[in-house]
C-alpha cells in the first residue's frame, strides 16, 4: 500500500508542543508565520526575536535562529542584530504590553527608522502572562484584573491605536491590521505576513502585521464566546484596515 | 611610533576601531558625547555602522541584538545613561554575549552634575542591574591605559563571553595627552564565535541565545556555569600597578584618575622622607585582592581616596581583613582631589 | 626642565582652550610630556573656561594641580580666581585690554600685555589669544615657537590653514611685545 504524507506542519515549527490555551490565536499565528516562512524559503537565514509575554515560548516553537529580549526591546535587539547582519531576516513575535506599552518608543522608533525588520503584533487586549490585567489595548469598560469596573477614560485612557500611530511614519513600508477568527480572514493574514516580510527582503521598510486576537481564559469565555466577542466588540474598536503597502505585487 | 595628542574619548572610540569594533549604538551625554560624535564620523570610514539611538534603554538592547551575532560591538554613556541599561546588561550577562561598555562616570546621584566622579563604582562592579552576575570592569588612568583597556576589554569579553566595561570619569573622557595608537586589528584574526552566534541557521540545526529558563533547576545550572566564569576570571584576570611599593611603610590605594594623582602625591611625601607607595587597581572586578593582601602584611596603614562617598574601600577592607587601619578619604558631587588635600589628610593619620 | 603646572582662563570664545592645547602639543613634540585638563560643560557656553596644562620631562602624574607656576588671565575674574592661587615667585599673564585692576601681590612677576590692540593691529581681533601665546613663550621658554608653529599647523587645517600665516604673525608679535617691554 502506497503510503503518502496527507498533513504535515510547517518546516519552521519545532514540532515542540504549544503551550497556549484552548482557544488562543497564538497557535494559529504561529503556524501561518512558519508558512510564510518556509514559502519564501528563508527558514536558514531568518532570526526571530521573542518578547516577554504569553509568547516568550515562541523561541522555541520556530525552528529557526533566536533569542529573548527584555520586556518591550525585542525591535531594539531586532535593530542591533539586523545592523550586524544586513542581510539577514530579522523578525518580532510582540504582544500588546510588549509593543505598545512598555516598548512604545522601541517600536515607533524602530519604524519610523525604516528598520528592514517585520513585526507580529499580536493583540488581545489583555496582558496574557502575568493573569489578565488591562494592557494598553484593553477596550473601554472591559473588565480585568486591574479594571475591576471595567476600563474608565478619566482613569486608565483610551485604547491605544498603534496601527494607527505607525501609519504616520514615512519608514513604514507595510503596516495592516488583521483578525484570524474565519478561514477567509486567515488566509488574508497570511497574505499581510507575507508581505510583511518580503517589505524586508526587498529592503523597502519596516513591516509590520497587527493581529487581533482572542484570550479566551483572561477574557473568562469559552473559546467561541471570545471568537465572537471579538469579531462583536474588538473589530469595532480596531477595525481590520490596509494602512501601508509599498511592497505591491 | 609618532605620539598624538587626542582627547580621551577620542581615544578610546578609535581603539575601539583598533580592536577591530564595527558597530556602535549610543545616545548623547556630556561628558561622553566625544565618543559617539568620533564614532559617527569614523565608522563610515571603515565599513562599520553607527547608530544614534532614541535612549539608552534602546542602545543597550541594540547591543544585545548585535552581540547576538557574534560581533564586536560597544556603546558608551555617562552615569545617568548606565543607569538606564542596567536591565539589559542583565540580560547580555545572562545570555553571556561579548560586547564592550564604556561609562564616562559623572557627579551623582540622580540628576546629580557632569563633573569627573567614581560614584558608581558599587553599580559597576557588583552587578549593576538583577540577577547574580559580574561585568568585567577595567579602570583607565592615562589615555594611554585607556586605549590598551579598551582593546583589552574587546579580547577579554570575546575569551569569557561576558560584557565588560572600562569605568572612566568625565576627567579621561575630557582631558588631552600624547598617545601611541596601536596598528589597526586584521578583522580576520578576531575570535571565531561561529559555535553559538546567531546567523540564521544555514547548514546546521537552529540555536537559542537566552538569559531564560522557566525550570529553576535549570537556571540554577546556568547560574552554576556563570559562576564557575566569574572565578576563573577571579584566579586570571586580576590586574594592578605599583608605584613606589618595593619599601613603601605607607600604602595608598586609588584607581583611575585618583589612582594618577595619588603618584603625585606620593611623590611630594617622598621629598619629605615619607616611603610612601602607590597601589592602583587596573581590574575593579575582578578586584585585584591578593597582592593588596601581601603588601598589606608590609605596611603600617592603607590610605584608600576616591572621587566619592567611600566605594571601592570596602573591598580594599576585605582584603586587608583587619590586619591594619584602613583610612578613607574622598570628594564627592564631582570635586577632584587635589594632591595637596590628599597630603594633608593624609598627614592626619600620621 | 622644571615642571610646569598652567592655568589659561577667560570667557568663552577668547581662544583659552585652544592656547592650552597649542602649549600642550607643542611639549610632546618637543619630546616633553604633557597633559591638557578642560573645565567643561555650560562654560563652554560664554560663560568663563579654563584649561590646566602640565608639562613635565617626566610622564605627568596628576593632570590636577593645586597652585600653578604660571597663570594666563584673559578676563579679571580669571585674574582674581587664578592669580591669588599662582605659586609665590610665579608669572601672572593679563590681558591689560580688558583688565585695568590690579591683584594686590608683590609675590609674582606681573606680565601686562595689550593682546586685543595688538590683534587689531595683526589684522584680526580674533587672534589675541595668540598674541597672548606669543608672550608666554617669549617670557617663560617652556616651549619654544617653531614647536607652536608646528602645533598650530595641526590644529587649522583643511580651510582653517589659510588661517596660519595671521596667527603665526599674531605669536610673533606678541613675543615682540614682551622683548621690548
Amino acid at each position: 500500500m502506497e503510503v503518502r504524507v496527507a498533513f504535515s506542519g510547517p518546516k519552521s515549527l519545532s514540532g515542540k508542543e504549544f503551550t497556549y490555551c484552548p482557544g488562543c490565536h497564538h497557535g494559529i499565528i504561529h503556524r501561518l508565520v512558519a508558512e510564510v516562512i518556509d514559502e519564501l524559503g528563508i527558514q536558514e537565514k531568518t532570526i526571530m526575536v521573542a518578547p516577554v509575554g504569553c509568547s516568550v515560548f515562541a523561541y522555541e516553537f520556530f525552528d529557526v535562529d533566536g533569542t529573548v529580549a527584555p520586556h518591550g526591546r525585542a525591535l531594539a535587539v531586532a535593530t542591533g542584530m539586523k545592523r550586524a547582519l544586513p542581510d539577514r531576516v530579522v523578525f518580532t513575535y510582540q504582544g500588546d504590553g510588549d509593543l505598545a506599552a512598555i516598548g512604545t518608543a522601541e517600536t515607533v522608533h524602530a519604524a519610523n527608522r525604516g528598520e528592514k525588520l517585520t513585526t507580529i503584533f499580536v493583540n488581545n487586549a489583555v496582558y496574557g502572562m502575568t493573569g489578565g490585567q488591562m494592557a494598553p489595548t484593553t477596550l473601554l469598560g472591559q473588565k480585568t484584573t486591574t479594571t475591576p469596573y471595567g476600563r474608565r477614560a478619566e482613569n486608565d485612557g483610551y485604547p491605544i491605536h498603534m496601527s494607527e500611530i505607525l501609519s504616520t511614519m514615512r519608514g513604514v513600508a507595510y503596516l495592516e491590521r488583521v483578525t484570524v477568527s474565519t478561514p477567509q480572514d486567515i488566509r488574508n493574514a497570511k497574505k499581510a505576513i507575507k508581505k510583511a516580510f518580503l517589505a524586508q527582503i526587498k529592503n523597502i521598510g519596516f513591516g509590520l502585521v497587527e493581529v487581533l486576537s482572542t484570550c479566551p481564559t483572561n477574557w473568562g469565555m469559552t473559546p467561541v464566546e471570545a471568537q465572537q466577542w471579538l469579531l462583536e466588540n474588538m473589530t469595532k474598536e480596531f477595525p481590520p484596515k490596509l494602512f501601508i503597502d509599498r511592497v505591491g505585487d | 611610533m609618532k605620539k598624538l595628542m587626542m582627547k580621551g574619548n577620542e581615544a578610546i572610540a578609535e581603539a575601539a576601531i583598533r580592536a577591530g569594533c564595527r558597530l556602535y549604538f549610543g545616545y548623547p551625554i556630556t561628558p561622553q558625547s566625544e565618543i559617539a560624535e568620533y564614532m559617527s564620523r569614523r565608522l563610515p570610514e571603515v565599513g562599520g555602522t553607527f547608530l544614534q539611538t532614541e535612549s539608552e534603554v534602546a542602545t543597550v538592547n541594540m547591543v544585545y541584538g548585535a552581540a547576538c551575532t557574534g560581533k564586536r560591538v560597544m556603546t558608551s554613556t555617562s552615569s545617568p545613561g548606565f543607569s538606564l541599561m542596567q536591565e539589559g546588561i542583565s540580560y547580555i550577562a545572562g545570555a553571556e554575549l561579548p560586547c564592550v561598555f564604556v561609562n564616562v562616570v559623572r557627579g551623582g546621584p540622580g540628576l546629580g552634575d557632569i563633573q569627573p566622579a567614581q560614584s558608581d563604582y558599587f553599580q559597576a562592579t557588583k552587578g549593576g542591574g538583577h540577577g547574580d552576575y559580574r561585568l568585567l570592569v577595567l579602570a583607565p588612568s592615562t589615555l594611554q591605559e585607556a586605549i590598551e583597556l579598551t582593546m583589552l576589554a574587546f579580547d577579554l569579553a570575546d575569551k569569557y563571553r561576558n560584557p565588560a566595561l572600562i569605568l572612566a570619569d568625565g576627567m579621561i573622557g575630557q582631558m588631552m595627552e600624547p598617545v601611541e595608537l596601536p596598528p589597526m586589528r586584521d578583522l580576520s584574526t578576531l575570535p571565531d564565535h561561529s559555535s553559538w552566534a546567531l546567523t540564521g541557521a544555514e547548514g546546521r540545526a537552529p540555536r537559542k541565545v537566552t538569559s531564560f529558563n522557566i525550570d529553576p533547576y535549570g537556571l540554577e545550572e546556568m547560574n552554576k556555569r556563570y559562576q564557575e566564569k566569574y572565578r576563573r576570571v577571579e584566579r586570571e584576570e586580576q590586574r594592578w600597578e605599583e608605584y613606589k611599593t618595593e619599601n613603601a611603610e605607607y600604602l595608598l590605594v586609588g584607581y583611575g584618575t585618583m589612582g594618577r594623582i595619588l603618584k603625585s602625591v606620593a611623590d611630594r611625601l617622598e621629598e619629605e622622607g615619607l616611603a610612601v607607595g602607590v597601589f592602583r587597581p587596573i581590574s575593579l572586578w575582578p578586584f585585584p585582592d591578593r597582592r593588596l593582601k601581601e603588601l598589606s602584611e608590609k605596611v603600617r596603614f592603607v590610605f584608600t581616596v576616591e572621587m566619592s562617598s567611600g566605594q571601592m574601600v570596602e573591598d580594599v577592607r576585605l582584603a586587608v581583613d583587619g590586619r591594619i587601619p584602613v583610612h578613607f578619604y574622598g570628594r564627592m558631587g564631582g570635586v577632584v582631589p587635589t594632591p595637596e588635600e590628599v597630603i594633608r589628610a593624609f598627614k592626619k593619620l600620621l | 626642565m622644571a615642571y610646569h603646572g598652567i592655568v589659561i582662563a577667560g570667557f568663552g570664545g577668547q581662544g583659552v582652550m585652544l592656547m592650552g592645547q597649542i602649549i600642550a602639543e607643542a611639549a610632546v613634540i618637543e619630546g616633553k610630556h604633557s597633559t591638557w585638563l578642560p573645565s567643561y560643560g555650560p562654560e563652554m557656553r560664554g560663560g568663563t573656561a579654563n584649561c590646566t596644562v602640565v608639562v613635565d620631562e617626566r610622564p605627568v602624574a596628576s593632570p590636577v594641580i593645586d597652585s600653578p607656576t604660571e597663570v594666563i588671565a584673559m578676563n579679571y575674574p580669571s585674574m582674581v580666581k587664578f592669580g591669588g592661587r599662582l605659586q609665590s615667585g610665579g608669572i601672572l599673564f593679563v590681558n591689560s585690554s580688558v583688565v585695568d585692576r590690579d591683584i594686590e601681590r608683590d609675590d609674582i612677576e606681573i606680565i601686562k600685555v595689550p593682546v586685543n590692540e595688538i590683534a587689531e593691529e595683526v589684522g584680526n581681533p580674533r587672534v589675541s589669544n595668540m598674541v597672548m601665546l606669543g608672550a608666554f613663550v617669549e617670557v617663560t621658554g617652556i616651549v619654544g615657537t617653531e614647536a607652536v608653529k608646528e602645533a598650530l599647523k595641526h590644529k587649522l587645517t583643511g580651510s582653517k590653514s589659510a588661517l596660519l600665516e595671521l596667527n603665526f604673525e599674531a605669536v610673533r608679535r606678541g613675543a615682540e611685545f614682551v622683548r621690548r617691554r
